[in-house]
């Protein structure tokens, strides 16, 4: 069953209206399409009033829905011939990591994602999308083999963030987050970083430095969720809501800030209502600034990413 | 963020008789981890480490300095940055004016370069008095120049890091320092550059997570607690009691994550002939 949010009550309201009225006319000797096309008129004001007007901690209920696309689901419409490459070589193979290699409109490139589940069961496989360090050292793995064969990378980013267990700390969850940061500052190939979700905080950021960094519409990225941030700052994680606007998480916010490059618009009502409309808005991006990447000379490339980088940050002198 | 781990007794042990009385604050410290009382200028001679249950406290990044560097020596970088409040955080801005005036700093990591048993070379050193030395634009920036400095001057860079990890008020300003320090170190490690990593108590988070677990070597001082998420974090998402040494140096030198758990008197003997050793024979001279 798909998860309804709180502010698109309304608009499911109107719709099954809608939906009952059609049946009464088909059903009846009554014809009420006069009143049916009045309502729709009302329902087409009222989506673009809500879904243009989403509040951040709306987004965040997107970004987290059940039914959002996922790093998986893009690959499968982006991409063809993707093969998908398992483990770390040290320790084990994190299912909350995909990574492998496939072609882009004929071109080789190289796919690495944080990957959730959508159920349960696959969600406790995939530890909810939270990567251990061997599932960054598998994108480490994989992002230097890209660099070894002049391959672009593409990184979708969709996490709540590293898991913070035991098992993680003693593996040396730190230090295979700073190596994914400092490699991929370095590697001399195109690399294209995208929101789809949730980024949350390192583990999100281990995927994310690269030529472009894009969110999609209704993705969020932040330093720390909305509730711990709330549980720290006030001492309640109910006020996750105030949090989440005070934290400027959203692509518009970020935009704004310098953080991010672009936003991948999304489907009226989120990524989730049509992947296949979806996953073509994400294509154009991809193709529109994998073009501009490919002309550039090695050296340049690096030094805007470098630039890029030390730019971003706010403070007087 | 990370409160607790500054008041928490590692080794709790029973308080002395002498920590029981009732001392005026200020002249006498006692210390945090077996109650011994100190004269402050006893203890501040002894770089804030216990004589006698070796127990290293936080030491001012000014004693740290002229604890490691020749004297005269030391030349501060960029001393004028100073940190906005981007986000327009509700009282972030007071709270960085209050720190100011506690501690006499403008951020929480000062730079600078000087020489070391001679040997010249470039610093950084976070003070956890200071918001907790969390990480936000002036930490990143200030990290990110005296990395590239250090690179154009082809000197080596040691930083002593402390954090309790991101500057939260500053949003994801804050976490892309993560990524801007360690695009820096990139840049170093690729000219050549040699980095030294010292991670002091705490050091966690987007710090941990980026230039401090970067260096040519990384290392830390005795009992220092270093980590990912904290303690409290992770005890609440695996529901179980961890081990009490859990994220000390020690427990990380156990486990492979550490080159070497370096005693606070020891540190400038030790760092010297790293420098030496790398001035005979490697990029950086
Ligand atoms: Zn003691």
């Amino acid at each position: 069953m798909r998860q309804v949010l709180e502010f698109e009550k309304p608009v499911i309201a109107l719709r099954e209206k809608i939906a009952e009225l059609k049946k009464f006319t088909k059903d009846s000797d009554l014809d009420l399409s006069e009143e049916i096309v009045k309502l729709e008129t009302r329902l087409e004001k009222l989506e673009n009033d809500i879904y243009t007007n989403l509040k951040p901690w709306d987004r965040v209920q997107m970004a987290r829905h059940a039914d959002r696309p996922t790093t998986l689901d893009y690959i499968e419409h982006l991409f063809t011939d993707f093969l998908e490459f398992h483990g770390d070589r040290y320790y084990g193979d994190d299912a909350a990591i995909v990574a492998g290699i496939a072609k882009y409109k004929g071109q080789p490139v190289t796919v690495v994602g944080h990957q959730r589940g959508k159920s349960t069961k696959e969600n406790i496989r995939r530890n909810f999308g939270m990567p251990h360090p061997e599932g960054f050292r598998k994108a480490a793995r994989h992002m230097q083999q890209a660099a070894k064969f002049g391959r672009p990378i593409i990184c979708f980013i969709d996490t709540k963030g590293a898991f913070p267990g035991r098992a993680a700390e003693e593996r040396g969850q730190s230090e295979a987050i700073a190596r994914n940061l400092m490699e991929m500052a370095g590697f001399e190939v195109p690399i294209i970083c995208i929101v789809i979700g949730e980024g949350g905080s390192g583990g999100a950021l281990a995927l994310g430095v690269g030529d472009r960094l894009l969110m999609l519409e209704n993705s969020t990225f932040s330093v720390i969720s909305p509730e711990g941030a709330a549980s720290i700052l006030w001492k309640d994680g109910g006020k996750a809501k105030e949090a989440a606007e005070k934290l400027k998480i959203t692509a518009q916010d970020l935009k704004e800030l310098g953080v991010i490059d672009n936003i991948i618009p999304e489907v009226r009502g989120g990524a989730h209502r049509d992947l296949a409309s979806q996953a073509e808005l994400v294509d154009q991006a991809i193709t529109e600034n994998l073009t501009q990447l490919e002309k550039m000379d090695k050296q340049v490339l690096l030094e805007k990413r470098w630039e890029k980088y030390s730019n971003i940050g706010a403070y007087t002198e | 963020m990370l409160k607790d781990f500054f008041s928490k007794k590692k080794h709790a042990s029973k308080p002395s008789e002498e920590a029981k009385q009732d001392i005026p604050e200020g002249l006498m410290l006692k210390c945090s981890s077996c109650g011994k009382i100190y004269y402050r200028e006893e203890m501040r001679k002894q770089l804030y480490v216990c004589q006698k249950c070796g127990h290293h406290h936080q030491l001012p990044s000014d004693e740290r300095i002229n604890s490691l560097f020749d004297e005269g020596s030391f030349l501060e970088y960029d001393t004028n940055l100073e940190t906005g409040n981007p986000l327009e955080f509700p009282s972030y801005s007071q709270k960085l004016e209050k720190d100011q005036l506690k501690t006499e700093l403008k951020e929480a990591v000062v730079t600078g370069e000087g020489t070391v048993n001679g040997f010249r070379t470039a610093f950084a050193v976070m003070d956890s008095r200071f918001r907790m030395a969390s990480m936000g634009s002036v930490v990143g920036e200030k990290i990110a120049r005296a990395l590239e400095k250090a690179r154009e001057e082809k000197i080596p860079f040691i930083i002593f890091t402390a954090s309790g990890g991101a500057r939260m008020q500053e949003g994801a300003l804050s976490l892309m320092q993560m990524a801007k320090t360690s695009a820096a170190v990139q840049r170093f490690r690729d000219a050549g550059g040699l980095m030294i990593s010292v991670m002091t108590n705490p050091t966690y988070g987007g710090v941990s997570a980026s230039f401090a677990s970067l260096g040519d070597y990384n290392f830390a001082e005795p009992g220092a607690l270093i980590g990912f998420a904290g303690r409290r974090v992770v005890e609440e998402t695996i529901r179980e009691k961890l081990p009490e040494d859990f994220q000390t140096a020690e427990f990380l030198l156990d486990h492979g994550q550490l080159d070497a758990v370096i005693n606070r008197h020891d540190m400038k003997k030790y760092l010297t002939t790293i420098l030496d050793i790398h001035q005979a024979g490697g990029h950086v001279s």
